[in-house]
């Protein structure tokens, strides 16, 4: 198995409340494989980011990780002290966040940004850690000339490849980029996936690769997790989860996508009925069932496991 | 660029323009200058002679250019009691007065910021919480009591050190400084904190507050998945995003500091202008007043001006954006 690099295992992260405590990430395991691009998908609120921060060690106060273990290779990462930490973070695993206009700190350039980076992380001197931000910028598709611009001089799509220079800067294994395109002119987001997407397989990093696009998820990804509620429902090879989804839920998510192919895209998009629960008002059994049309009586009772490493719901037991 | 600079120095003129009539009038108006010169008992001849010296029958723009062109050559006239020239009066107490507002100011923006900074990043700690609520007896209590309380402690109980005054003074070229002299150094500690507390307490809270929002940025966020030590998240990027509010706020406090002076000044009989003018103000001395008033004005305008100009200097955005708005 040494082509697994990340390997979360029973994931669960809580938020201690005063009346009683939020589970925003629920008894989640999978595993990334060295080189390859695993997709995230779920309604807003189903713990797609803060799987992330979970991993990169960057859950907000109070949350945290309550039980459950994250392997980087064969070094266990969720429970390093700070300063250990930082040793993987950004050098070994970096994240890229949707806004790339606040990702940026307004008041240095980007190459003071590259070169801060890139010191912390390698072991070069100063010029040498210059040249190399400069060849990061132009890997980007960016002027090295514009080395000492500000980030409010680039336009979005610009800055946002600012930010993978500054992701990839220190040669990581794994890059969670989470809804990297989101905030992006259309137009614009195509060039930078595909960008992504070529540095990263340049480099054999792992990509996890948090959407809400479907699109994206099928042009992008090898694999792909689904989640609701804070839980996996579904995990698979993008190519049969797109063409055979097994999950209610996951089969509602992709009928509600638009496809180009069925040519009209206003025609009559199906909806799935409701809205995800919130943490605080989680149904018993499985989440979905309040919203699923196949639901059987033990859905309301008991919480269906993920079987196979694929799907979790009593249909398929 | 030079475009900005230029127009900010128009605004600062014009404001200064506002401050030198609101001055004249109060020079001209309030109370009766050639009552307040004879006394009440002077024959009408002896009036009309002095209104004609005065040129108060004059048009009134006319009056306020010439009094213009006397502030411009630094002549305030003479003061009502003891008949000294006011500008000597003021060149002569200005140095004390802004030693003492430097003191303060320095004490000021040192402690509050770093008291800011760690109250910020200590936000949970007990240390942070306590410094934040007895900062609130800072805001609150008022300028003299603490002045007084200063000097029941310091002075009186423990005699460290002196209760008014700025002790030995050494004349420099026209300007006397109590820096040089361990009286004089000595002198300056109580007024400055008295004078400086309520400001620190403000900058303390300021600085804090600004960190917490910065602290919460996404770009934060990104320096910290980049793995960038807690100390250069910190210090590399939060606190300068931090400063730029807070420079402008500290800034124009320092004019403010100068205006307060007069409190602080009163309590430990101070020589500086803040004396002076509530001295003034006891005898009605109205071109003492109105000197006063110009001073602190074009202080306020001036201070204003530099800390736009550093603004500019420090933020990129700031320099575009304006610089976007002026070619449209
Ligand atoms: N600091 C926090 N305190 C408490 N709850 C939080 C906090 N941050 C997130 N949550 C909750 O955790 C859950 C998962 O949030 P998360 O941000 O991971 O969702 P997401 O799948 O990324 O959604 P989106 O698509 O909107 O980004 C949400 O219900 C959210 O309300
Ligand atoms: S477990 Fe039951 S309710 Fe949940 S998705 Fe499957 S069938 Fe629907
Ligand atoms: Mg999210």
């Amino acid at each position: 198995m040494t082509d697994i690099l990340l390997s979360v295992r029973n994931l669960r992260v809580v938020f201690p409340h005063r009346h009683g405590d939020l589970v925003p990430i629920d008894d989640i395991s999978f595993d990334v494989k060295k080189g390859e691009i695993i997709g995230f998908v779920g309604e807003s609120g189903a713990g797609k980011s803060m799987t992330g921060a979970a991993i990169m060690g960057l859950i907000d106060d109070p949350g945290m990780i309550e039980s459950g273990e994250i392997w980087l290779g064969d070094v266990r990462i969720d429970q390093l002290d700070a300063k250990r930490l930082i040793k993987i973070r950004g050098k070994r695993i970096s994240m890229i966040f949707q806004d790339p206009l606040t990702s940026l700190n307004p008041l240095k350039t980007i190459g003071d940004q590259l070169v801060e980076t890139i010191l912390t992380h390698l072991p070069v001197n100063a010029d040498q850690a210059k040249r190399k931000a400069l060849i990061g910028l132009e890997e980007v598709g960016i002027d090295p000339g514009r080395f000492n611009a500000y980030p409010h001089e680039f336009s979005g799509g610009m800055r946002q490849r600012v930010v993978i220079a500054l992701a990839l800067a220190a040669e990581p294994e794994l890059i969670i980029a989470d809804e990297p395109t989101t905030a992006l002119d259309v137009s614009v987001q195509a060039q930078v996936l595909e960008l992504l997407k070529k540095l990263c397989r340049e480099r054999n990093a792992s990509v996890m690769l948090i959407t809400h696009d479907m699109g994206v998820i099928a042009e992008t990804t090898d694999r792909v997790a689904v989640l609701y509620a804070g839980r996996l429902v579904e995990i698979g090879n993008t190519a049969s989860l797109l063409s055979s989804p097994r999950h209610p839920y996951t089969r509602g998510l992709i009928a509600s996508t638009p496809s180009v192919e069925h040519g009209d895209i206003s025609t009559h998009l199906y909806q799935i009925d409701g809205s995800m629960p919130r943490l605080d008002a989680l149904p018993t059994g499985c989440s979905f069932h309040p919203r699923c049309q196949d639901a059987l009586p033990r859905c309301r009772l008991r919480q269906p496991e993920v079987i196979n490493k694929s799907v979790a719901c009593f249909l398929y037991e | 660029m030079l475009l900005i600079i230029l127009r900010r120095l128009g605004q600062s003129f014009f404001v200064l323009f506002l401050v030198a009539l609101i001055s004249f009038m109060m020079f001209r108006y309030v109370g009766n200058p050639v009552d307040n010169l004879l006394g009440q008992e002077a024959t009408v001849e002896q009036r009309e002679a002095l209104i004609e010296a005065l040129g108060l029958n004059d048009p009134l723009f006319i009056q306020y250019f010439d009094f213009v062109t006397r502030v411009l050559q630094f002549d305030f006239g003479n003061s009502y009691r003891g008949a000294l020239p006011v500008a000597d009066m003021i060149l002569e107490r200005l140095p004390a007065t802004l030693e003492l507002a430097l003191v303060s100011a320095l004490f000021a923006m040192f402690f509050g910021v770093v008291m800011g900074v760690f109250t910020a990043i200590n936000r949970r700690g007990i240390t942070g919480n306590f410094i934040l609520s007895s900062s609130l007896i800072g805001v609150s209590l008022p300028t003299f009591l603490i002045g007084v309380l200063l000097i029941w402690l310091f002075s009186v109980e423990l005699r460290w050190l002196p209760s008014f005054g700025r002790g030995e003074v050494v004349e420099l070229g026209g300007w006397t400084t109590g820096f040089l002299t361990v009286s004089g150094l000595k002198s300056l500690i109580l007024p400055g904190i008295t004078l400086g507390l309520y400001q620190m307490t403000l900058i303390m809270r300021l600085t804090r507050a600004e960190m917490l929002e910065v602290l919460r940025q996404d770009y934060i966020k990104f320096a910290r998945a980049r793995g960038l030590s807690e100390r250069a998240v910190y210090f590399g990027h939060a606190l300068r995003n931090t400063l730029v509010p807070v420079i402008t706020v500290a800034g124009l406090q320092l004019g403010s500091i100068v205006a307060f002076a007069i409190i602080t000044e009163t309590v430990f009989q101070w020589p500086g202008v803040g004396l002076m003018f509530i001295n003034a103000v006891f005898f009605v001395d109205i071109p003492v007043m109105s000197a006063y008033l110009l001073l602190v004005g074009t202080l306020f305008v001036m201070i204003n001006l530099i800390v736009d100009l550093l603004y500019l200097a420090i933020d990129p955005r700031i320099r575009d954006g304006q610089l976007k708005r002026q070619e449209r």
